[in-house]
């Protein structure tokens, strides 16, 4: 083993570490007594430049190397998504600007820190054990940073929710794993695929099946495993919520589709209708399925709109999972694409509501009214990025939508057996844009109360969320900009 | 050349949002330049087409290879026709609302968005460029009504919303389907008509995508029983949004009936020529029978733009060059007349005596308040009914000739349907301004109605000009349109054997 090579790999990573080390004494040392605000923007720049760092030691390193037999897998797309989680971190720290719920900013920026490390080893993983081991890294992040908000009780009930949930996930993964490794005796993905050819599918590489994707299916929250996710959303600071909808969908989307199609390449199924065949993509449809039904239809009756990111986030969960069961190369890319332009979107859209709320005081639906009045840049961002959730063209998220139902169903194009799916995600679409525009309506159409004062947006977060909308429309205008890295 | 109809619109867009929020009368200005832009260049670049029958190519860039799509703008004689359309009907919508007051610059950037939106839906020949510009034209709408509507307005805007939005959602299914099809057929990746046009789908392929994208596009275009969003949203609008949806937008729909259902899938359309004449002559007959026993004013337009479009689905129903040219021909047709129509119920009416019901406008003897506004109803009213002399009489002419060949009973009904037409456009003119009931006893109206403006007589003087010239000399817009029909993007459709 090669100590100087592993390093180098590992090199992103290691810098954010010393990052998140860094805020922490930086906060701790040399602001101490200053106001909030000024730590908070002393702590971000920190934060801010290390994930630079970062970046740039992602992008110097560009081959493909694999320094761990698997523990550590290094090629152009994992370096890819390191940037983009990156990029999603540092997102995460400007809308965080506009939120006041602690006074703690060290510690909350160097948990976002870490949760990032967390989620940048995860994608890097092709082994079992090392997908545990940075899928807890991050969730345990996670979980803090919902409960961060220590003056609401509603933060801690979450964060409680989503721990014992995640916790439970947590032991389906471990369950799941002990058997492929009992069934194949390794732990290393291609390895295990290796061994588990021409097994067919005896009851208990099924078990490992269904518990390996129960444990991603709360990561994701998809139904039926979603019932966490509407109460963390809603408690958690809304930053927060921002970074679990973001960074952490982007990272076990990709997880998940390797696992499953690395792993269990042999076990695939069959989700073609009148053909079925039991495998993995069957469980997954019927997942993708509930979810798409269940989050559109629920998310029309939210009143926060919090609440109603989190049905939707549900989903979306249904349609990037059928870019997981198509299952090819271009469903992929399908996937990535989508669900990487969905994370910008919905940080962006959280954004918005982490503004709204520090100026209104709360995120229900009535706080939005007038928004266009009182802060028309604002409320124009939140019009993009809520566009782009519905699918409306030439936002990224309409052409992220072609992209996949394209895929998907141009997986079985001599039968078009997945077509299915695919009218079962538009018509479902079409019933989510009744929503997004609830949304909309509010703010363009009904006005404020009497007198409300106009919202000042920090000038950071204002940043951010142009620059966040900015590359939504971008990105739906010329796709290709993303789509090659891909 | 013509590209610049979409582009100015936008960049019109773009210097509104950036003017200061109290400059109502600098916005108004800045829109109808705009308008009056986009309708020169039109006008002009359609004068410049060299051969209507070929599609003239006017930009065609590489947008997204992996899926074939161009970003391929192009225009034939129809689309001339639509642009042109388009473009008097832009100009005319923003001189009925010179009297926005209530945030005037937010009212015309959207109004200015939706007319790029249309100028796209009509020149795009990529089928995923068209689709885009076709649902760019949502939200606009929605904000038009939902904001500076009327009478429900809210209500009205969400359920148009929501019908576009299906419809829309139906297209796309099919879109995706033929894409995939045409590749594993073709072995390339397109979603350029063009080429899209030459590939033949499978029989049982083009039985079920050709009715989805063709009532996707056609509740757009109020087909029955998909029409119910077009009365609502007609009288929920405010006027210039009335005047371009029932203009403007109703095309779009039955323009993408045409462009991509039927060019796409000739076999499909000839499977449902039947069903679709059906449904359009129960458009014709039930939206003409609703128009004459309405109280609201309004609701008799509204539901008349549900009748008129009926014939131009018959037309396309008829799959001959006569039925098609006349279709097109109605949509121009009812685009003017439909668009003056509501200019006088929602601008010259409502605007001033703040009522729409026929029992209370039976009081107020308008027909000699507003001279000016009964005599252009009348006018609008008779070209509505297909008099000769204006434009609706060739485009119903035209779409009754081409159905007697194949549907002679279904004929035999729309004419039904015309004869109701004249019922109760003879009844709104009775109603509205020439009652011999009594003049109320003075009821609230102690100060005299605000006579009509300039830019009201100017915007019904234009629409009423362009009704006549077209009635009188059809033959401007059929030289374009059936050399088009004769092209070879046609040819399957209209000359294509027994399935």
């Amino acid at each position: 083993m090669n100590y100087f090579e592993v390093i180098r790999a590992a090199a992103p990573e290691t810098a954010l570490a010393i990052t998140a080390l860094m805020v922490l004494s930086v906060d701790l040392i040399v602001v101490r007594g200053e106001s909030v605000a000024r730590r908070f923007m002393t702590g971000a720049m920190v934060a801010i430049l290390g994930c630079l760092m970062a970046a740039i030691f992602t992008f110097l390193h560009y081959g493909s190397v694999d320094p761990l037999h698997g523990l550590l897998v290094v090629d152009p797309l994992t370096n890819f998504l390191k940037v983009t989680l990156l990029v999603l971190a540092i997102f995460t720290v400007l809308i965080s600007a506009a939120g006041t719920f602690t006074e703690h900013v060290g510690e909350y920026l160097s948990l976002v820190l870490l949760g990032t490390i967390g989620l940048m080893f995860l994608v890097s993983a092709e082994d079992l054990l090392m997908i545990f081991i940075s899928l807890e890294l991050a969730s345990l992040s996670l979980y803090i940073l919902t409960a961060f908000n220590k003056r609401n009780s509603r933060s801690s009930e979450a964060a409680l929710k989503y721990f014992l949930f995640g916790g439970m996930s947590a032991a389906f993964l471990l369950f799941g794993f002990s058997l492929l490794y009992g069934l194949s005796g390794s732990t290393h993905l291609p390895e295990i695929a290796v061994a588990l050819k021409g097994r067919g599918l005896d009851p208990l590489l099924l078990v490992a099946i269904v518990t390996t994707v129960i444990g991603f299916g709360f990561k994701v929250a998809a139904v039926p495993f979603h019932l966490w996710a509407p109460d963390a959303y809603e408690g958690a600071p809304t930053p927060s919520a921002a970074f679990i909808a973001s960074g952490s969908k982007v990272a076990s989307f990709y997880i998940l589709a390797k696992i499953l199609t690395m792993g269990f390449a042999g076990a695939e199924g069959s989700a073609v209708w009148h053909g079925y065949v039991s495998g993995w993509t069957p469980v997954i449809a019927v997942m993708a399925a509930l979810s798409m039904v269940l989050g559109n239809l629920t998310a029309i009756v939210q009143s926060s709109v919090k609440r109603l990111l989190a049905y939707s986030a549900i989903a979306h969960a249904g349609y990037m999972l059928l870019g997981v069961l198509a299952n090819t190369p271009s469903s992929h890319s399908a996937l990535l694409f989508y669900v990487i332009t969905y994370a910008l979107t919905v940080l962006g859209a959280f954004g918005v509501v982490t503004v709204v709320e520090a100026a209104t005081g709360g995120g229900a639906l009535a706080n939005f009214a007038g928004l266009s009045r009182r802060a028309p840049a604002l409320s124009l961002c939140l019009l993009v990025f809520l566009l782009s959730l519905a699918g409306i063209p030439p936002l990224a998220g309409f052409i992220g939508k072609f992209f996949l139902f394209s895929a998907v169903v141009g997986a079985d194009a001599g039968h078009l057996g997945l077509l299915w799916l695919v009218i079962l995600a538009i018509v479902m679409s079409a019933v989510s844009f009744y929503y997004y525009l609830q949304v909309l309506k509010q703010a363009y159409v009904l006005d404020a109360a009497e007198n409300a004062p106009t919202i000042k947006v920090p000038p950071v977060t204002m940043f951010a969320l142009v620059l966040l909308a900015v590359l939504v429309i971008l990105l739906g205008c010329a796709p290709g900009l993303l789509l090659r890295h891909l | 050349m013509l590209a610049w109809t979409i582009y100015i619109s936008f960049i019109g867009v773009l210097v509104l949002m950036l003017l200061p929020r109290e400059a109502a009368r600098a916005a108004r200005i800045v829109a109808l330049l705009t308008a009056i832009a986009g309708c020169v260049v039109a006008f002009v670049g359609a004068a410049q087409q060299p051969d209507p029958g070929e599609v003239m190519t006017i930009v065609k860039v590489p947008w997204i290879p992996s899926l074939g799509a161009n970003y391929f703008l192009a225009a034939d004689g129809i689309s001339l026709v639509l642009v042109v359309l388009t473009g008097l009907a832009a100009v005319a919508g923003i001189l009925f609302s010179w009297n926005v007051e209530k945030r005037t610059k937010e009212f015309f950037a959207f109004y200015l968005a939706l007319i790029g939106g249309v100028y796209g839906v009509f020149l795009s020949f990529d089928v995923l460029l068209l689709f885009v510009f076709y649902e760019l034209t949502i939200i606009p709408k929605y904000f038009l009504i939902a904001r500076w509507g009327s009478t429900r307005k809210e209500y009205g805007a969400m359920k148009l919303a929501l019908y576009s939005f299906v419809g829309s959602h139906l297209v796309l299914i099919g879109l995706i389907a033929t894409w995939v099809v045409a590749r594993a057929q073709t072995g390339h990746a397109s979603l350029d008509l063009m080429e899209l046009s030459k590939v033949s789908f499978p029989l049982g392929f083009q039985h079920w995508v050709f009715p989805l994208v063709f009532v996707g596009f056609g509740i757009l275009a109020g087909l029955w029983p998909f029409h119910t969003w077009a009365p609502t949203g007609h009288v929920a609008a405010p006027t210039a949004g009335s005047m371009l949806l029932a203009g403007v937008v109703m095309k779009l729909g039955a323009y993408g009936c045409l462009r991509v259902a039927m060019v796409l899938f000739p076999d499909g359309a000839r499977m449902w020529q039947n069903e679709i004449a059906a449904l359009a002559v129960i458009g014709i007959v039930y939206g003409a029978g609703v128009a004459l026993v309405q109280k609201d004013f309004k609701f008799v337009i509204g539901y008349s733009s549900v009748s008129h479009m009926g014939f131009v689905l018959l037309g396309l129903a008829t799959l001959n060059t006569i039925g098609l040219s006349g279709a097109v021909l109605q949509m121009f047709s009812h685009g003017i007349i439909a668009g003056l129509l509501f200019a006088v119920v929602g601008r010259m009416v409502y605007d001033r005596t703040h009522t729409r019901d026929f029992n209370d406008l039976q009081t107020m003897q308008l027909g000699k308040l507003l001279p000016f506004a009964g005599v252009t109803f009348v006018l609008a009213g008779m070209a509505s009914m297909g008099m000769p002399g204006f434009s609706g009489f060739w485009a119903e002419m035209r779409v009754l000739w081409g159905a007697w060949t194949v549907f002679p009973v279904a004929t035999i009904l729309s004419g039904l349907g015309i004869i109701i037409g004249v019922a109760y456009i003879l009844r709104a003119v009775q109603k509205a301004f020439y009652s011999d009931a009594p003049a109320a006893a003075k009821s609230g109206h102690d100060h005299p109605l605000e006579p009509i403006t300039t830019p009201e007589r100017i915007g019904a003087a234009m629409l009423i000009a362009a009704s006549l010239i077209i009635g009188l000399f059809p033959g401007l817009l059929l030289n374009w349109l059936q050399p088009c029909l004769n092209s070879p993007l046609f040819e399957r459709l209209l000359k294509g054997g027994p399935l």
